[in-house]
């Protein structure tokens, strides 16, 4: 693979409702990415925006932020999915050898739509949406069958959200910064059982920018380049039937492509720091096992013995990950640019000291079955 | 290093107005299948899958995942592209570029959309602002209308100029086309006597909207030349998307993302003569009176002379420049695939594998995408790697 770059990352704050329009929360972060990368609007040569139909409420939703990206003036393109996927198509625009710089925009106003009918709507049609499944209570069944395979328990998963929470203390763009306790977790409001309020990510609204370059580009760049080291994505079964939800095939398979690209052999020794795709507190730990973090069924071990602390052998979502700042479609690219942020050392009271290898993850559909794992490195 | 990519395969299914023998992943699976067929590759082959549709045709979100029952995309790496009218082409290009940049080699791209589902305009009339536009329900049919209006004004086009684009189109469906959902000969004075949709636009003018799928096959030089004997490369790639809103004034009489995104695709493949250099056009032409405009900002004649050349049969089948061999959108729209059809078709045209269809000799091919809010897409395919 030629050597890819990203030059610039931006963030909004994120809440739960923020009176800015599609546009104009779009607008910041290309302004700010294009700022932090040291560049103007006329350095992009295409753009790849992030935007879905059911989120926004309107049908070719790229339209909303087009103007606001910059999309006009240059190939540009939208990938509806998580914004690591969005990463991956700018990544692949600029290895072809037709583009050099590729700005990237994931934007989402979850605020505007109702969550629960939008996730209903990724299930089929005839067969499971009557049921009223959506991506809460697809996920208890998940966490039911993953804690019942591999005897996690309840307070290990709480013990991700307690972490994760008071990371986001030192992450000022994050939506829920919480000084919480297990107790709280267990006590909080059950959503759909096993899963309680402190277990699930808020919806947030928000948007995230990162600015992709080629090598001759981003050696202009200096240390403020983060290489694309390795990446790779997979899909599993639709059905949740059809899958063991408590296995993540598709995570191992993207990981291993990923780590093929960027001679990884053992993760946990060669990543410093890992932003995962938490929508859940269960997640970050099934996650971490596709991720070859540690063998199957042992990452509520590890999560006790405080290997994913910031002081840890492997600190996991210094940001507060997405259980802190979840604004849909934007939260994989999200984790790109806290890993950015990790590897230049501009992580500020997240930093993970010496950071030199970052992984970043996203995903896609309902219970993980889409992956996508970009390594990064400095 | 840039890489050569080539389309090696192309199956779509026969549209129709609604199909109720298939669920969305079935219509998929068939085209995938007979993609799959004309390459005589099999899943096992394929590294990515590209799909696209437009969600609020069918209600189903997260047609990536869900789609992979159809598409094949089980344990595979799939991603969806959207981006309205356009899609087709846009997850065409998504596919060029994941040969091109060395991480696939290998890539089957899935258009699709089951249009019976919905209602077609009030889906679309979405896209709108929801604030300043929405309220107007305006679809895609009235902007069309207008556009068409300001160019008989400026040029003296008339009503009939567009009936010829229509009968040619039509008839080519009938006559070539199998797959093709309308497949119905038409006069001049049936389109003439056809009901108005949106003044001058008829009823015969307009596109339908279809249910259907199609899979274009892209492979990266190496493995495309021993996949098949002749690749259909693609030599160029273009996009525009430039209009947001349509009070701040659509180029009326023209189609200026269609002119900037040629340029962009004829820079990349050397076209310095469009009329001469192409043998065949496949393009996006979703109402009759598109197809008198829109030749001007593909650089295939000067501006206003669009009817010239639809009079004198220059795009007919046998003539100079035949567009639309397939009988084009006026005759199949499954909108999320209706771009791709036009690269598939296309290809199969510089590949010698477009049968009854076929331009005899066609080497140098021209497809297009329109859609979104006046967007275009365009896409140069040879047989060969340069051109001569």
């Amino acid at each position: 693979m030629d050597r890819v770059a990203i030059v610039g990352v931006a963030q909004t704050k994120y809440q739960s409702y923020n009176p800015a329009s599609h546009a104009e929360l779009s607008y910041e972060v290309t302004r700010d990415a294009l700022e932090d990368a040291g560049m103007t609007i006329e350095d992009v040569d295409n753009t790849v925006t992030v935007c879905n139909d059911f989120w926004d409420g309107r049908t070719i939703s790229s339209m909303a932020i087009t103007e606001a990206t910059g999309s006009h003036r240059v190939p540009t393109t939208n990938v509806e999915g998580d914004g690591t996927y969005g990463a991956l198509m700018g990544l692949m625009r600029i290895l072809s050898g037709h583009h050099r710089v590729t700005l990237v925009v994931a934007q989402s106003k979850a605020s505007e739509g109702i969550p629960s009918v939008i996730t209903n709507a990724m299930f089929d049609p005839l067969y499971e949406r009557m049921l009223g499944i959506d991506a809460v209570s697809s996920a208890a069944l998940q966490m039911r069958q993953y804690m019942s395979k591999y005897g996690v328990t309840e307070e290990q998963c709480a013990r991700v959200s307690v972490k994760n929470h008071r990371n986001a203390r030192n992450n000022p763009y994050a939506h829920l910064p919480l000084d919480i306790s297990v107790e709280d977790v267990l006590r909080s409001r059950i959503l759909a059982d096993p899963i309680k309020l402190l277990d699930a990510s808020p919806v947030s609204d928000g948007a995230c920018a990162i600015v992709m370059a080629d090598e001759s580009v981003a050696k202009k760049r200096g240390k403020r380049a983060v290489w694309i080291e390795g990446v790779g994505h997979c899909a599993d079964a639709y059905h949740l039937g059809d899958r063991d939800l408590g296995e993540s095939p598709a995570l191992e398979a993207a990981a291993r492509r990923a780590y093929g690209m960027a001679g990884v052999s053992d993760p946990m020794k060669d990543i410093d720091v890992a932003e995962l795709y938490d929508a859940f507190s269960y997640m970050e730990l099934m996650w971490m096992e596709g991720l070859g973090f540690c063998h199957q069924g042992e990452a509520g071990a590890v999560i006790d013995r405080g290997v994913t602390e910031m002081k840890g052998r492997l600190p996991v979502n210094p940001s507060g990950g997405v259980l802190s700042a979840h604004a849909v479609q934007v939260a994989g690219l999200a984790r790109i640019a806290e890993a950015v942020l990790q590897l230049r050392g501009e992580a500020g009271a997240r930093q993970v000291d010496g950071a030199k290898m970052a992984l970043a993850h996203g995903i896609e559909g309902a219970c993980g079955q889409g992956h996508c794992v970009f390594v990064l490195g400095r | 290093m840039i890489r050569r990519v080539g389309v090696v395969g192309f199956g779509q299914t026969h549209h129709r107005s609604r199909n109720t023998e298939c669920n969305g992943q079935e219509l998929i699976a068939v085209a995938v299948r007979r993609a799959l067929e004309s390459a005589e590759l099999t899943m096992a082959d394929i590294d990515a899958i590209v799909i696209g549709n437009m969600d609020h045709f069918e209600s189903i979100n997260n047609v990536d995942m869900w789609s992979v029952d159809g598409s094949g995309g089980y344990m595979k790496p799939i991603m969806k592209v959207t981006t309205g009218g356009t899609t087709g082409s846009a997850i065409g290009h998504a596919g060029f570029y994941h040969a091109a940049s060395g991480l696939f080699d290998t890539v089957l791209v899935i258009g699709w959309e089951q249009n019976s589902e919905s209602d077609t305009t009030a889906a679309i009339s979405t896209c709108f602002d929801p604030i300043t536009e929405r309220d107007f329900t305006a679809g895609a049919i009235g902007p069309l209308a207008a556009q068409y209006t300001a160019y008989m004004n400026k040029y003296g086009a008339t009503e009939e100029d567009a009936a010829l684009v229509s009968v040619r189109d039509h008839n080519n469906a009938a006559s070539y086309n199998p797959y093709a959902h309308l497949r119905q000969t038409v006069t001049v004075e049936d389109v003439m006597k056809s009901a108005y949709v949106s003044y001058p636009i008829k009823l015969l003018d307009m596109c339908p909207r279809s249910d259907g799928a199609c899979a274009v096959i892209f492979a990266a030089e190496q493995k495309a030349r021993k996949i098949v004997d002749k690749p259909a490369w693609i030599l160029g790639v273009g996009d525009c998307h430039i209009l947001v809103h349509l009070a701040d004034g659509i180029g009326l009489a023209s189609l200026p993302s269609l002119e900037i995104a040629a340029k962009q695709a004829y820079k990349m493949a050397g076209i310095i003569e469009p009329f001469r250099q192409f043998d065949v056009a496949e393009l996006y032409i979703p109402a009759s009176t598109a197809g008198v405009t829109w030749m001007e900002a593909l650089g295939l004649c000067d501006e206003g002379k669009g009817p010239g050349l639809i009079r004198g049969g220059m795009t007919d089948m046998g003539g100079k420049l035949p567009i639309n061999p397939s009988g084009g959108v006026l005759a199949t729209n499954p909108i999320g695939a209706t771009g791709l059809l036009r690269i598939g078709e296309a290809a199969f045209q510089v590949m010698g594998k477009a049968e009854k269809k076929q331009v005899p000799g066609a080497k140098v091919a021209l497809a297009t995408g329109f859609g979104g809010c006046f967007w275009s897409d365009v896409t140069v395919l040879s047989s060969t790697t340069h051109l001569e």
